[in-house]
């Protein structure tokens, strides 16, 4: 039953859609959130009539056109790379997954790209007002791409609303609004767009605070900043109310993934949370001795995984080997559980190419039992593949993933309140020292995005959809080879295209906001 | 209308009606293609070819945008046929994909400080992407009618057959003529949208007299592929058992017994010669919107072509029986039932981008209106 598995193919197919899944969530957080930016200070120039607004829009506004541009380029890969490199999986829940990113380009792409035309070349052509609305529908219309997007994904974590069908071997959708308004979906979006606003945040005071170093521009840089500390400071915190969200799904729904962020082995009750820690090596890790070193937060991560301080987290030990006190099945259980799911549906195509229909209708009898839905089914990705090892994650990379991400999001609440703090006060220009710091924490920045998206998404590894499909039985088939060159051709072209993207911003960024008048380079 | 009233079958053809006109509407959008393989030919000096670039500049993302849903909405109401031909003709799809990628920065890059390449190099990735995204993206809608080598597992997953994945279909004369003729069609498309949209004497008259020297391979092109098309074997299916059999005379049966959809063709190709004439023979700017809407017919013609009328829409001829159909390839009803709800947002899609268009494109574009604005390419 087993088939052979084509490693190379497997693990060039992750590493190609990680390399251009990262490469697209550089330029994405800064268009989700400086959209809004935009068509805040663009607001303020239609109520005003201020043309210092006005500028300072179209400043921002020539910035996040450079930006844009890399993001688009960089998404359409992703889009159909799930039909080039992932086709079993795209036949396996084509039936969900495909109707979100439909709902994605009919009603956000079209949205995005229809206005964004006239943002950038219609300040000529359209009244003002109707400039203005439609720099409004550009930040609409990318905020919905990525809820779409992200309902997809948040539907990968958590399948729900859906039914397998062993007819067609693959599962359908039966309800729009599980799949839609599912709890991990929602949070997913919420605290990845309020993420992209802290990036856009970041962004904008850390280039506005380059020119009060060089003394520029200084009625921008410090109107910039005001804005941006306040957009900055609330969207940070809904990041940490949704980060806390999010955790609590995910310990719902994917123990491992929180016991890999945790580097937690050893499951118990009341457990603590590391908040720095340097983990040990895997055979010490998995003898119960985790760390080399660690500050924790006692019983902490009980209360972040489930809201009480004395609730039981279960461990990488526990979820692998099984605990029958908790009640926690050994993958080697779910793997025979997992199998006896699959030879069900041989079974069920044998009886159907033998025209035996009685059988035929038992065994579909039997795909819909709630008892074998919860207790065989649920564990059909299992059934895939033999090796345990398999079955947990990468955990150093999750974990230090995870804190790297959480520290620079609680660094970042401190770092807007008071840059706030120093624009209420009139300050800004002076306090050198942490103008200096704002150029420094914009990389950082990027850096908690792409470790976030780390941690979502090497957590959940091996399963591209949870318990239900591992990455082994989701990828084409395909030889390695054209793998591996599609890998390479993509990362030399993006490092390319981002190294120009770099360039081009800070050319433009040294520019500052003068105008043309005149010449047309 | 309530959707889950319909049967399975009317969603699915409904949703092939969908697909056939976001595809011709795709390939219609494709003008933007053909107009970045007529910089040099049409612009002499920088001043003209920032003309030309910047005129198309104001529309590319239309038809990335368009081509991007055309994929999602075929993922989602046809998820078989995104596998299988997505997975399976790997090769084909990669480097269509690779040259939108390639086009979706060169606008912004172009002549921006700091770019790294050079101009030079931006263009020639727009010409690249003119080249290759309308050639191979005909080839692989020929193999709608001519088929490809390839099975599927009990498990639908697809195994091709053959190395090329995909690329083999360009040796094909049938394929090879669709793709030369809609490369030709999109440079005939651009430039009369060139003669509409831009304000410059010079343009205009070259663009004019390229009309007749791309008509003319258009024409030959074009005429081939739909004259062999009618004698062609075609995939014929049966409804109820599902059995794919070879139909000789398949695609002219088709257009036969479906006289909606031969008078669509019939339309659409006279639509697209009342545009070019208009655009040789009088001073007229129109021309764009007759052979537009020409395109969007013709092409609709054969997309219903391909797959109405019980036949196979993604032959294989490698294993008959793996040919994928409307109703073998689709959706569940729940899915195109809520799918068909999404549709009816279009229209008011199409609206916006509508009125936005005609708001934008008001006045033409000129060297005076570029010195001034601020966001040029």
């Amino acid at each position: 039953m087993m088939q052979h598995i084509d490693w190379a193919v497997v693990d060039w197919s992750r590493w190609q859609f990680a390399l251009t899944a990262l490469y697209h969530w550089l330029f994405v957080p800064l268009t989700l959130g400086l959209s809004w930016i935009i068509a805040f200070m663009e607001s303020n120039y239609v109520r005003t009539g201020d043309p210092e607004w006005k500028k300072l829009t179209q400043f921002w506004m020539k910035l996040f056109g450079i930006n844009f541009a890399i993001g688009v380029a960089t998404g359409i890969i992703l889009e159909f790379e799930f039909g080039t490199n992932w086709s079993s999986y795209s036949w396996f829940v084509g039936d969900i997954f495909g109707a979100p990113l439909a709902i994605e380009g009919i009603m956000a792409f079209f949205l995005e790209s229809t206005f964004v035309a006239i943002m950038f070349f219609g300040w000529n052509r359209v009244s003002k007002k109707f400039h203005l609305v439609s720099t409004w529908l550009v930040a609409i219309g990318s905020n919905l791409s990525a809820l779409w997007i992200l309902v997809a994904n948040g539907w990968m974590q958590m399948p729900s609303g859906t039914v397998f069908n062993p007819e067609t071997a693959r599962s359908e959708m039966i309800n729009f609004w599980d799949v839609l308004f599912s709890p991990v979906a929602v949070n997913k979006f919420l605290h990845t767009i309020s993420s992209g606003f802290v990036l856009a945040a970041l962004f904008v005071i850390g280039v506005s605070a380059w020119f009060l170093l060089k003394k520029r521009e200084q009625r921008l840089a410090l109107r910039s900043i005001t804005i941006a500390a306040v957009f900055g400071l609330l969207a940070s915190l809904s990041v940490v109310f949704t980060g806390d969200g999010s955790a609590k799904q995910i310990a719902k729904v994917q123990p491992m993934k929180l016991a890999a962020m945790e580097g937690l082995y050893k499951g118990t009750e009341g457990a603590n949370l590391k908040a720095i820690a340097i983990l040990n090596s895997k055979s010490k890790r998995e003898n119960g001795d985790e760390c080399i070193f660690q500050l924790e937060l006692p019983k902490m991560l009980s209360w972040l995984a489930f809201g009480k301080f004395n609730e039981f987290v279960p461990g990488i030990n526990d979820l692998t080997n099984g605990n029958p006190k908790q009640r926690i099945l050994p993958i080697s259980e779910k793997i025979r559980r997992g199998k006896e799911a699959r030879q069900l549906l041989t079974d069920f195509k044998n009886a159907q190419d033998a025209g035996d229909t009685e059988q035929v209708e038992q065994i579909k009898a039997r795909f819909r039992e709630q008892n074998f839905k919860d207790h065989y089914f649920r564990y059909f990705g299992y059934g895939f593949y033999d090796e345990v090892d398999y079955y947990i994650p990468n955990v150093p990379v999750t974990f230090y993933s995870f804190h790297i991400m959480v520290t620079l999001g609680f660094y970042f609440i401190l770092f807007f309140a008071l840059f706030l703090f120093f624009s209420i006060r009139g300050v800004m220009p002076k306090r050198r020292f942490w103008l200096r710091l704002a150029l420094f924490t914009l990389p950082l920045a990027y850096l908690a995005q792409e470790t976030g998206w780390i941690t979502a998404e090497v957590g959940r590894q091996p399963w591209t959809i949870q318990d239900l499909l591992p990455t082994v039985a989701s990828v084409s088939k395909i030889d390695a080879g054209s793998v591996q060159l599609t890998f390479w051709l993509f990362a030399a072209t993006f490092t390319a295209l981002a190294i120009a993207e770099v360039g081009i911003m800070l050319k433009a960024i040294k520019k500052g906001s003068e105008t043309k008048g005149g010449g047309t380079k | 209308m309530m959707f889950e009233t319909l049967s399975h079958l009317a969603l699915q053809q409904y949703w092939w009606i969908i697909i056939s006109l976001l595809g011709s509407l795709l390939i219609f959008l494709m003008f933007v293609q053909g107009g970045q393989t007529l910089f040099y030919t049409l612009g002499k000096n920088e001043e003209e070819r920032d003309l030309l670039v910047n005129s198309l500049g104001r529309k590319w993302e239309f038809t990335f945008t368009t081509l991007v849903t055309f994929g999602g909405a075929f993922f989602a109401s046809f998820p078989l046929f995104y596998a299988t031909s997505f997975g399976g003709a790997y090769w084909v799809w990669i480097i269509i994909l690779f040259a939108f990628v390639l086009q979706a920065v060169s606008y912004e890059f172009r002549t921006k400080a700091g770019n790294l390449l050079g101009q030079r190099v931006y263009e020639s990735f727009l010409l690249l992407n003119g080249v290759l995204g309308t050639i191979l993206l005909g080839i692989a809608v020929g193999t709608f009618f001519t088929g490809s080598e390839f099975s599927l597992t009990a498990m639908n997953q697809v195994e091709w057959q053959g190395p090329a994945r995909g690329l083999e279909a360009a040796l094909n004369v049938q394929n090879l003529a669709l793709g030369i003729s809609i490369f030709f069609l999109a440079r005939l498309l651009a430039l009369l949208y060139f003669i509409n949209n831009i304000d410059n004497d010079q343009v205009q008259n070259r663009a004019r007299r390229q009309l007749i020297v791309n008509a003319i391979p258009f024409l030959a092109f074009f005429l081939f592929f739909l004259i062999r098309l009618l004698f062609l074997k075609g995939f014929d299916y049966n409804r109820s058992t599902g059995q794919v059999t070879l139909e000789a005379y398949k695609y002219l049966h088709n257009l036969i017994q479906m006289p909606v959809v031969l008078i669509l063709l019939l339309i659409g190709v006279l639509g697209v010669l009342w545009g070019l004439a208009s655009g040789i023979f009088t001073k007229s700017v129109k021309g764009i919107w007759w052979a537009g809407a020409g395109t969007v017919l013709t092409v609709m013609a054969l997309f219903l072509t391909a797959g109405f009328n019980h036949t196979a829409f993604y032959p294989s001829t490698f294993d008959l029986q793996s040919s994928l159909t409307i109703e073998n390839a689709s959706s569940s009803h729940f899915t195109l039932t809520v799918m068909s709800y999404v549709s009816l947002m279009v229209p008011f899609v199409v609206a916006y981008i509508w009125y936005t268009w005609r708001m934008m494109n008001r006045t033409k574009i000129s060297t005076e209106e570029l010195n001034n604005e601020e966001h040029a390419y």
